[in-house]
């Protein structure tokens, strides 16, 4: 036993923690300066399809987002299984775009007002007549840029 | 009593465990979103002033159904040969005056990439998914022939010199020269994508 006592004298001494909270903190503000936090959740669902020929969206700033899918499972009952429009926080028909990119576009600065992009996120089992109906709105407010908003993938895979 | 020597202090021990929590919290909530997709311009609402007239072999039509079928030049076509087939409509280069286009000079197609026109139509029941995949494999055409013509020119893709060209990170100087390539590249190959009002029947 002895012999084992003995060798506890020349032990490492303890790594120590002192700076395990600097390096927790300096985690943190990473963290912390990339977290944007959501702005509006999301109501219908939301699995967007792959294209490959994307180009990235620059300037949050700059777009205006409008959200199509089935509504999710909570809202079933209420809103039915068709796909909605969802704007901001909540469900909306389709001549409400209109107002609403026109509402958007007046509480962005002045010079980014010409120069703004409509992102649509569109659930990839929605149909083309709702998305259609929504362009027919965008033009009507001249909101003429949009971005088909997507996951990089194979397009291909959409598919299946 | 006991003597004190000044304040005792503080003990700092919890101050791992607080930013722990803070950390994972942030880390819970964050989202990095990096938001990408195609880019389109819609058509402008008001008609144009004059009535252009374009020659119908100057149109590319396709057309998507409720099934996701496709039809091209009139013709039944499988997904996966769009692309090669809207390449050799644009390049394709009948009159003569496009001497960078290495198409057949086929007389029944486009003329010039100037003036060949795409134009897509798709019903009501078209599933998103399949107009994408449409989408991406026009917008795949455009690229394929812009990255051939940048490559001979400038020996770079069109596709990379452009995405560099729109990244705000890019210094100024170099956007400046890249901008002046995009711009004649784009202009090649105008990318015109029509799209025709939804059809309610098939």
């Amino acid at each position: 036993m002895a012999k084992f006592a003995k060798k506890k004298d020349g032990d490492l001494p303890a790594v120590s923690t002192a700076s395990l909270p600097d390096i927790v903190f300096m985690l943190l503000f990473f963290f912390m300066t990339v977290t944007t936090m959501k702005d509006s959740s999301l109501l219908v669902q939301n699995t967007l399809p792959n294209a490959s020929e994307i180009k990235k969206l620059e300037k949050k700033d700059r777009i205006i987002y409008i959200y199509v899918g089935k509504p999710t499972r909570e809202y079933q009952s209420v809103f039915g299984t068709e796909p909605k429009i969802q704007l901001n926080d909540k469900f909306a028909n389709v001549d409400e775009v209109g107002s609403y990119i026109l509402a958007e576009r007046a509480k962005k600065p002045q010079e980014l007002q010409n120069v703004l992009t409509t992102a649509l996120k569109v659930d990839k089992d929605a149909n083309m007549g709702l998305i259609s109906d929504i362009k027919q709105e965008l033009r009507k407010v001249n909101a003429l840029k949009v971005n088909y908003t997507t996951y990089e993938g194979d397009a291909f895979r959409n598919l299946q | 009593m006991p003597r004190r020597k000044g304040a005792p202090e503080v003990n700092a021990g919890s101050m791992a465990d607080i930013a722990f929590l803070l950390l994972i919290f942030f880390l819970v909530t964050t989202t990095i979103e990096t938001d990408a997709g195609l880019d389109r311009m819609l058509p402008p609402m008001e008609p144009p002033e004059e009535d252009v007239v374009i020659r119908q072999k100057n149109i590319f039509t396709v057309n998507i159904n409720r099934n996701g079928q496709l039809l091209v030049e009139d013709e039944l076509m499988d997904l996966k040969g769009l692309r090669q087939a809207a390449v050799a409509f644009l390049d394709n280069g009948a009159d003569g005056t496009c001497n960078y286009c290495q198409g057949r000079k086929n007389p029944e197609s486009s003329d010039n990439p100037a003036k060949a026109i795409i134009s897509l139509k798709n019903d009501r029941e078209t599933k998103y998914s399949t107009y994408i995949t449409v989408q991406n494999e026009l917008v795949g055409a455009y690229n394929e022939l812009r990255n051939r013509e940048a490559q001979r020119l400038y020996g770079r893709d069109f596709t990379e010199m452009e995405g560099k060209y729109l990244n705000p990170e890019t210094p100024s100087a170099e956007r400046d020269d890249l901008k002046e390539k995009v711009e004649r590249v784009q202009k090649m190959y105008p990318q015109k994508l029509s799209e025709a009002e939804t059809s309610t029947s098939n």
